[in-house]
């Protein structure tokens, strides 16, 4: 007898655990008239629900050692290549040839090891000591912004998912996604790496949806400090910048497509969700002599 | 328990504090009986033919033979890092590069215990030492420089920066695998190839490394080992097709390798010797500045070259910071190095035991009065209790030169200015402590102080994103850190 093959279900993430949408619906999107998959239909409650993860995983992940947080990157890479086969089904799914599916892939691993690296170093090139007159010792570093939405690219369900979500969480923010809306399977098979992948919970999560309903809830939040949008829509570009207002959101918009070029490793994006912080701290100068030697 | 004395009230925990054996098991891990060279990602016989033993210091039997290269050896190991870099490593994209050092990170994180239990065998350190410092910070020094293989021109905009081609390197028998990662890491991220001689001491966790290069798939010939003593180093630096001589030991080898590479074009980095000042405060907080002292110049039976061997008390806490610093040095443990207990294992040799055994005697010799508590020192391999000297001048031989043991000069200062005069003037410069509660003072006392690494309210820190490296005699360069990167590189 033929063995009956077990579907999966795609739910989304939040917090580290995979909850149906509280709202209960869900789309289907179609790749060249077939249907991929009942996927979560996001509501507005998600969104909320996966903000106050993220906030709260947010100091814990901030707190983590810059050595630490490199090595949990490095860890969704490793994940990711033991995973390989069924990203590369799922990209097909999607509609990819399978050369551009491996090479998606390879790609995706290769830029989770690139910001893996900047990790600890980001601060140590961009932070500053400061040659101020008066006798203190002044220096400049950069902070992890807080909470970011990020909007992911609609057109690269992996590859600009992940382009987007690293340069994120490398300095220490945590993040609320929405994933491709029609291509989500890589997105919630990747909240599965991240799982198991030593990121706790709540760090990323990751919703499905629909952009024109939940983009203002991004907007909107108060306790979002950042978007990164992916898109290129005007309308909702204007749209964003105009919610972001009331909380003085920071927002960064990178509509370019192709994200197999080099351009996306930079660690100019990991600084564009950072902040920087000047200390001063006095230096007594009793010793007026100095030393002969 | 405190033992009632005629003078003075002092702790003596020796007798009656007993602690129950904890040792480390040494079944898991896996030694040849005979080391070969490892060249162009084998291992090969010396043509040499020669043979030396390597010893556990805290048991003086032999752990392992190991080879000695000659100078036809070190020959056929430059030539294979040299076709190596030619035909493999410098055609490869940082990025590739890089992935190869993670490897490596991941295979010395996944077999950590196996190389601090050989580190603890092979040098005398305790376990308790190798297995959370120096295994932990050399897997995360090449984590650390992986990432920078891909990202060099961040470091240095502007300049464009090139590997050398093939770098000797040269390593210390204190922290054997934490200076030979200190070594090949940066070496490899910036796109170099090596050629590298460990202590002859201390071969093992280098060939240990040497089987896990080849787990990890590594080119042929990008790390070549050649293992011996001086000559074989001698060999590396004098022959003319190494672009640059990376160097960890005394300052009196360093000038000899700066004198036979002058007038070469060969780079050299030297991470010399030491002799660091550690200055308390008045204000300081003195139990942590205690343990720091403790720290600064018992860590690794003080066979490290930033000890802080030279410790400044201000007058007025002198009485209590000593007897704090005695109580303290009572509750010590020494002895065997795979014992989790264990505070100061073995000296890592015979030769280096007459060594520090000659500078007691000179101190004494010279006037200064010497304090060790009591200890029960094993009958068998190499031993120095904690030792401390006072009465001690700025001129006092003690208080001049490296000594690389467990020894601590000590003496007083009144104000700000002696002590900073007084600190500062060594032909030495790789590190000093100061110690205060006041951050104003402490900030002063750093600028202040001619030394790579100042240490404030802690000491013997060290990290891969930190440079370490000294001033003055000291030597020259940086390892780690963004700034430890150019010296294995050149530029437009």
């Amino acid at each position: 007898m033929e063995r009956l093959e077990i579907l999966k279900t795609y739910k989304i993430y939040i917090g580290g655990a995979f909850p149906r949408t509280e709202s209960g619906r869900y789309y289907a999107p179609f790749v060249n008239k077939t249907p991929i998959g009942n996927i979560c239909l996001s509501s507005r409650k998600d969104v909320r629900n996966a903000v106050v993860a993220a906030r709260s995983a947010q100091s814990g992940w901030a707190g983590k050692s810059a050595a630490n947080r490199s090595q949990i990157l490095y860890r969704i890479a490793e994940i990711l290549e033991g995973r390989r086969a069924q990203f590369q089904s799922e990209l097909e799914l999607q509609g990819s040839s399978k050369a551009n599916a491996t090479k998606e892939i390879n790609a995706t691993i290769d830029r989770l090891i690139y910001f893996a690296g900047w990790c600890d170093k980001v601060t140590q090139v961009f932070g500053s000591v400061n040659p101020v007159a008066s006798s203190h010792f002044n220096f400049s570093t950069q902070e992890p912004t807080g909470v970011v939405g990020i909007i992911a690219p609609e057109d690269s369900s992996l590859l600009g998912l992940v382009s987007f979500i690293a340069p994120v969480i490398a300095s220490g923010n945590t993040c609320v996604v929405l994933a491709s809306e029609n291509m989500p399977l890589c997105s919630i098979t990747f909240a599965e790496v991240l799982a198991t992948s030593d990121v706790p919970g709540g760090v990323v999560n990751i919703l499905t949806g629909n952009t024109k309903e939940l983009l203002e809830h991004f907007g909107k939040h108060m306790d979002v400090n950042a978007i990164f949008y992916g898109r290129s829509s005007d309308d909702e570009i204007k749209k964003l910048q105009t919610l972001a207002i009331d909380n003085l959101k920071r927002i960064k918009i990178k509509s370019e497509g192709d994200y197999l070029n080099d351009k996306w490793e930079n660690p100019y994006l990991i600084l564009d969700f950072m902040e920087v912080k000047t200390t001063w701290h006095p230096i007594e100068a009793i010793s007026a002599t100095g030393s002969v030697y | 328990m405190a033992k009632k004395n005629k003078k003075e009230i002092t702790l003596d925990l020796s007798s009656d504090w007993g602690l129950a054996p904890a040792p480390e098991s040494t079944s898991h891990i896996k030694l040849k009986k005979k080391y070969d060279l490892f060249i162009g990602g084998k291992f090969v016989k010396p043509k040499s033919g020669k043979y030396f033993d390597t010893i556990n210091p805290a048991t003086e039997e032999v752990l392992a033979q190991i080879a000695e290269a000659d100078d036809k050896d070190v020959d056929l190991a430059v030539k294979s890092a040299r076709k190596a870099y030619d035909n493999v490593w410098s055609k490869l994209s940082g990025k590739e590069r890089g992935k190869y050092i993670y490897r490596i990170a991941r295979l010395i994180q996944e077999r950590a215990r196996e190389f601090s239990v050989i580190e603890s065998l092979d040098g005398g350190k305790t376990i308790r030492e190798s297995r959370d410092i120096d295994i932990p910070l050399a897997a995360a020094h090449f984590f650390y420089h992986a990432g920078w293989a891909d990202k060099l021109e961040y470091a240095f905009p502007n300049r464009k920066p090139e590997a050398l081609g093939v770098v000797g390197q040269i390593t210390p028998w204190n922290f054997p695998m934490l200076m030979i990662a200190w070594k090949i890491a940066p070496a490899l991220a910036t796109g170099n190839t090596v050629v590298l001689k460990p202590a002859e001491t201390t071969s093992l966790t280098a060939l240990k490394l040497a089987e896990l290069f080849q787990d990890a798939g590594l080119p042929d010939g990008v790390v070549n080992i050649v293992t011996g003593h001086g000559t074989t180093g001698s060999h590396i630096v004098n022959h003319p097709d190494v672009n640059k001589v990376a160097f960890t030991g005394s300052t009196g080898v360093g000038k000899i390798i700066m004198k036979a590479i002058a007038g070469t074009n060969k780079k050299s980095t030297m991470e010399l010797g030491g002799k660091a000042a550690n200055i308390i405060m008045e204000d300081a907080p003195l139990d942590q500045a205690v343990e720091g002292v403790i720290n600064g110049i018992f860590f690794n039976q003080g066979h490290v070259c930033c000890a802080g061997s030279r410790l400044y008390i201000q007058e007025s806490v002198y009485p209590i910071v000593m007897r704090k610093l005695k109580d303290r040095m009572q509750a010590l443990v020494v002895g065997d190095p795979m014992d989790k207990n264990t505070d100061i294992g073995a000296i890592n040799s015979k030769k280096q035991l007459d060594t520090i055994k000659n500078y007691i005697k000179l101190g004494k010799a010279e006037g200064a009065e010497m304090y060790q508590p009591k200890c029960n020192l094993p009958k068998k391999g190499y031993w120095v209790p904690p030792t401390l000297f006072t009465n001690v001048a700025q001129s006092s031989t003690i208080a001049k030169e490296e000594i690389f043991g467990p020894v601590l000069a000590i003496q007083t200062f009144r104000t700000i200015d002696e002590v900073i005069n007084k600190a500062n003037n060594t032909p030495y410069g790789l590190s000093a402590g100061v110690w205060s509660d006041k951050g104003s003072k402490v900030f002063n006392l750093t600028s202040q102080m001619k030394a790579g690494v100042v240490w404030a309210n802690t000491y013997n820190k060290f990290d891969p994103t930190s440079p370490f490296g000294g001033y003055k005699e000291s030597g020259h360069g940086r390892e780690g850190g963004m700034q430890g990167l150019e010296a294995y590189l050149k530029f437009d």
